[in-house]
């Protein structure tokens, strides 16, 4: 029979740690929603700059223009990977499964520079930053502070780092893999194409035409283009930072439903043990009391 | 005539308005009623803009760019701080 005093000890233990879970559900489930908000605020201007982007493709395209974003052919044969992830843990697979995506796209796509020492990787977010220190991988810089203050103006700095590295040969090829919002529950792991950047085409009638630009086309193209990179690296955080907080909010309800069932058993193992002992007792009674009268 | 001011972070005013002058890169401009559509990306400066009832209004922006098009105007600002 179980020892009494064993079963509560564990029962309050359980209890506290079922609080401590449900409420970090109610602040994941908090922060969330704020983060949400942020997302659905960036939309409208992500949205207006790829159509005038898209409008103006036919300019860059025509123009004898070089496009330096586009990809070249002469290569230093290095590549660069974005690692998003979070700095806190308690958050179900959120960060493992971003680095085994890296992995993959490692194994996968670049054996060669891997092998070669050629593959490098930039890291925000401490979780990340450890997981791949361990596996040790050449970590070029870690921006794991980003997140305490996640703000367009913090992140276009380390888009604009980015942005240099391809542009001065270091890196061939520059890749995000981080986690895209879907909803609270479901998180959708992506890797994206930072640098070169593919132009999509537009083969719709070109109704731009009767625009007036100032200063002219090409200009504005060549301004547009790093504007989107960083809107793209900036909204690559922002989901990864609202996925964090769904998949923490989904982990510890989980984590509270898990409790919950334990201190049912407990609670239930503890009245078995008890009533046993009661009918322990009342039995030894009754027979002592047998014993005298006999 | 509309315009809605956007930044990255937010939606920094929206409404109907008489007028806006922004620092466009080859020079500051003036918008009115039935401009020409255009676009035009533009320098760190002073969007100015005079509501429905003449209220001038300033906003300092570092940069950003601009689409006007059949009296609906979008300007889109790196960053913004009303002054």
């Amino acid at each position: 029979m179980a020892n009494l005093k064993a079963i509560r000890v564990r029962l309050s233990s359980v209890k506290s740690t079922r609080q401590i879970t449900s409420a970090m559900k109610m602040v994941a489930a908090a922060k969330l929603r704020r983060s949400q908000d942020a997302i659905v605020q960036l939309r409208p201007f992500a949205a207006k700059l790829e159509e005038i982007l898209t409008g103006l493709n036919n300019a860059l395209r025509d123009a004898e223009t070089e496009n330096i974003y586009a990809a070249r052919k002469q290569t230093s044969g290095k590549v660069l990977i974005v690692i998003v992830t979070s700095n806190k843990g308690l958050c179900g697979a959120f960060n493992a499964n971003v680095v085994r995506e890296a992995r993959r796209i490692m194994a996968e796509k670049y054996p060669e520079q891997a092998k070669r020492g050629d593959l490098w990787f930039v890291t925000v977010g401490k979780k990340g930053n450890d997981l791949l220190k361990r596996l040790k991988c050449n970590i070029l810089e870690e921006h794991s502070d980003l997140w305490s203050d996640l703000t367009y103006e913090n992140t276009a700095i380390l888009a604009d780092r980015l942005i240099t590295l391809y542009l001065s040969k270091e890196y061939d090829t520059i890749e995000i893999v981080y986690n895209q919002f879907k909803n609270a529950a479901v998180q959708k792991l992506t890797a994206e194409q930072f640098l070169p950047v593919t132009v999509t085409e537009n083969d719709t009638d070109n109704e731009s035409a009767d625009y007036i630009y100032e200063p002219d086309q090409v200009s504005i193209v060549r301004e547009l283009i790093p504007k989107s990179l960083r809107i793209q690296f900036y909204k690559a955080l922002l989901d990864s930072f609202a996925a964090e907080h769904g998949a923490r909010m989904t982990a510890m309800h989980q984590a509270t439903d898990n409790a919950t069932e334990l201190i049912r058993d407990l609670t239930l193992q503890y009245n078995k043990a008890r009533q046993a002992a009661i009918t322990n007792q009342l039995l030894e009674v009754v027979s002592g009391a047998e014993a005298l009268n006999g | 005539m509309k315009i809605e001011i956007i930044t990255p972070d937010s939606k920094v005013y929206s409404g109907d308005i008489q007028s806006v002058t922004v620092p466009g890169r080859k020079g500051s401009f003036q918008v009115l009623k039935d401009h020409a559509p255009i676009i035009s990306t533009l320098d760190a400066g002073t969007v100015t803009l005079a509501d429905e009832q003449g209220t001038v209004q300033h906003f300092e922006i570092t940069g950003g760019l601009i689409e006007v098009k059949k009296n609906r105007i979008i300007l889109l600002a790196d960053a913004v701080r009303q002054s």
